[in-house]
């Protein structure tokens, strides 16, 4: 965990238009990402994600703030002296260029001699296993083989930095699932840091080391997946990184270990630690997965009345309506210890083991 | 969706301009008052005899005659000078301009360069031709210089929109995200240009050099206002010779010319579709 910096944002703003139209893409943002992490920018769409990248790569330049590659001030270099590649979404492939020709471009284009480039595009059609395809022209080859063309390019120059800005949205759901493995993969061969863009919250926390959740242009948090989604800071990453529940309650007191957290029910309850003033309302989310749904309801923390039950093979997810009348879901394993078979209009208590809850900012 | 987009079919079907009446008959009579001339030309310049409404039988003659006419000669020749070099300057600049107003930012006044560029399309011809006269007359004066730049200069001005048209369409068809992936691959904006753009927009600079080039080849009026003494191009010459005596010889050369421009606009079109 003690890798050094590659790239440092800092405070970095980007604004687009002029005066009426003009809006913010990103807004202060500040993220150091380490060498040899593979590391998400996550978010819905128009949240900045790409806008960040393109900055990393200099495609666009800030407004406000300062962009550093291990240390060396970058925001105003042009993208053609910066050691960093790109996997564009639509793999921009050179359609005049042969295979091979467009993963050795860039080293073409460093002046590197011949013999150096021939090794390293052999190198690179090895690494993607392309070397069959090598002198076929890229509008004669596959979505995926593609894919790998504009991974192999970005690569070959072994640049500091790679960013890949959701490169497996244009794939099949089988292709996909295979290139996430061998992204990762790639990324431990080379040791190569890579910043990857996607929407796709599984995708994200299945390949990334760390995750930064975006929204509105703003970073809302920087974790290690675990991180994301076991204790998500604001309401937002919660309810895009799977599902959820939010519960009102009450902060009555707060340190570094924790925080402990009165429920409209009048039971209190433990929650992992937060920013918030005591004696002030919160919001509290807690996974389906992690309330346990019990008969005795005086050592429940909550309780209410089953509206629904439905069963989907692994899991059964039991919709209560509590006596706050605030809706709650809770997702039971089938083949789990804790199976119970709940009806509709049954009263059930829920209980939450210690640290499972989180506060969580709007 | 895929009602959403069955429906305009289904409703095209309801008008439909094949349907209206006489619309065969305006179409056919349409074609024939356009190409029947044309045709009645290109076949009486087969014909052996020398008269232009009598057909006395199949020859080459009057092929023959023009080619061995010296003057038709040097006219052709002065013809090819100028539609070579305006093709080409007029190709440079229009690339340029082509460049200019779809590879920067966008900036105040795009869209009036962008009619001025495409200007010489709308202004009547004749229009030009008197003011390049006066213009041009008085820098005779001035200068004593009576050679070709005036008729190129005319020309390459007159064939500038002619080649931006193809060369602006294939810039703005091309996915700019090319030219983004060359600069992060480290090409600098000159070596992306010589590497990526150009070798992509080739077949539109190409179809553009051929428009431009059969547009000044044809070019009647400008020409005629703006040459010099003894500067008779191809088509000033057969202008010239109309006014006397009309011969079949006329006709060889106007289905020559005719030739070379069904020549090139067919292979601008090859090339064009070749892309896709």
């Amino acid at each position: 965990m003690a890798d050094p910096v590659a790239i440092s944002v800092n405070q970095v703003s980007k604004k687009f238009g002029h005066g009426k139209d003009a809006f913010f893409a990103l807004e202060q943002v500040s993220v150091d990402i380490r060498e040899n992490e593979f590391f998400t920018l996550l978010g819905p769409s128009g949240c900045g994600k790409t806008t960040l990248l393109r900055l990393i790569a200099g495609f666009e330049h800030p407004t406000t703030g300062h962009i550093q590659l291990r240390g060396e001030e970058i925001s105003h270099l042009p993208p053609f002296k910066r050691p960093v590649n790109t996997v564009f979404q639509n793999y921009a492939l050179f359609p005049h260029l042969t295979v091979a020709e467009n993963i050795g471009f860039g080293l073409e284009m460093q002046d590197k001699p011949a013999a150096e480039i021939d090794s390293t595009v052999a190198e690179m059609l090895q690494l993607v296993q392309m070397e069959s395809l090598r002198d076929r022209r890229t509008d004669q080859i596959s979505g995926g083989q593609q894919q790998r063309v504009a991974l192999a390019r970005a690569l070959a120059p072994h640049p500091r930095v790679l960013l890949l800005d959701e490169p497996l949205s244009a794939l099949d759901y089988k292709l996909r699932k295979g290139m996430q493995i061998e992204l990762k993969r790639m990324q431990l061969e080379t040791g190569i840091t890579f910043i990857f863009v996607t929407h796709d919250q599984e995708e994200a926390l299945t390949m990334s080391d760390r995750i930064a959740v975006m929204n509105k242009g703003r970073i809302l948090q920087i974790g290690s997946p675990t991180d994301i989604y076991d204790r998500p800071s604001h309401r937002f990453v919660a309810d895009f990184i799977g599902d959820t529940n939010f519960l009102d309650g009450e902060l009555i007191e707060a340190n570094s270990e924790g925080a402990v957290v009165r429920l409209s029910s009048g039971k209190t309850v433990k929650t992992g630690p937060t920013d918030a003033a005591a004696n002030t309302p919160v919001s509290i989310t807690v996974r389906p997965e992690q309330a346990v749904l019990i008969e005795d309801l005086d050592a429940a923390d909550l309780q209410g009345t089953v509206t629904n039950v439905m069963y989907s093979g692994t899991d059964s997810h039991f919709h209560i309506e509590l006596t706050s009348k605030e809706e709650f879901v809770a997702k039971v394993q089938n083949a789990g210890p804790a199976r119970r078979d709940w009806q509709t209009g049954q009263t059930v208590g829920i209980k939450f083991h210690s640290h499972v809850l989180q506060v969580v900012s709007d | 969706m895929a009602n959403l987009h069955a429906a305009p079919v289904n409703k095209g079907k309801l008008f439909s301009i094949y349907k209206l009446p006489g619309f065969t008959f305006i179409a056919v009579a349409c074609f024939l008052m356009l190409y029947a001339p044309i045709l009645i030309l290109v076949g009486y310049s087969f014909n052996s005899g020398s008269s232009l409404a009598l057909w006395e039988g199949l020859s080459l003659r009057w092929y023959f005659a023009a080619w061995e006419n010296e003057t038709v000669q040097g006219a052709t020749l002065l013809s090819l000078v100028i539609a070579l070099q305006a093709a080409l300057y007029s190709t440079v600049l229009a690339t340029m301009a082509a460049l200019g107003t779809t590879r920067t930012r966008p900036f105040r006044g795009q869209t009036a360069i962008y009619t001025m560029i495409n200007q010489p399309l709308m202004v009547p011809e004749i229009v030009t031709a008197v003011a390049l006269l006066i213009v041009f007359a008085t820098i005779k004066q001035a200068t004593g210089y009576q050679g070709l730049g005036f008729l190129v200069i005319a020309h390459t001005a007159f064939c500038i929109p002619f080649a931006y048209l193809p060369i602006r369409a294939r810039l703005e068809d091309m996915d700019t995200s090319l030219e983004t992936a060359a600069a992060d691959l480290y090409a600098t904006p000159w070596r992306s240009f010589r590497r990526v753009t150009l070798p992509l927009l080739w077949p539109g600079i190409l179809a553009g050099a051929m428009l431009a080039f059969v547009i000044s080849l044809d070019d009647v009026v400008i020409t005629e206002f703006v040459k010099s003494a003894g500067q008779d191009t191809l088509p000033t010459y057969m202008l010239g010779q109309l006014r006397r005596v009309i011969t079949p010889e006329m006709n060889a050369i106007a289905s020559a010319l005719l030739a070379v421009s069904v020549l090139l606009v067919s292979l601008i079109f090859l090339i064009n579709r070749k892309k896709t």
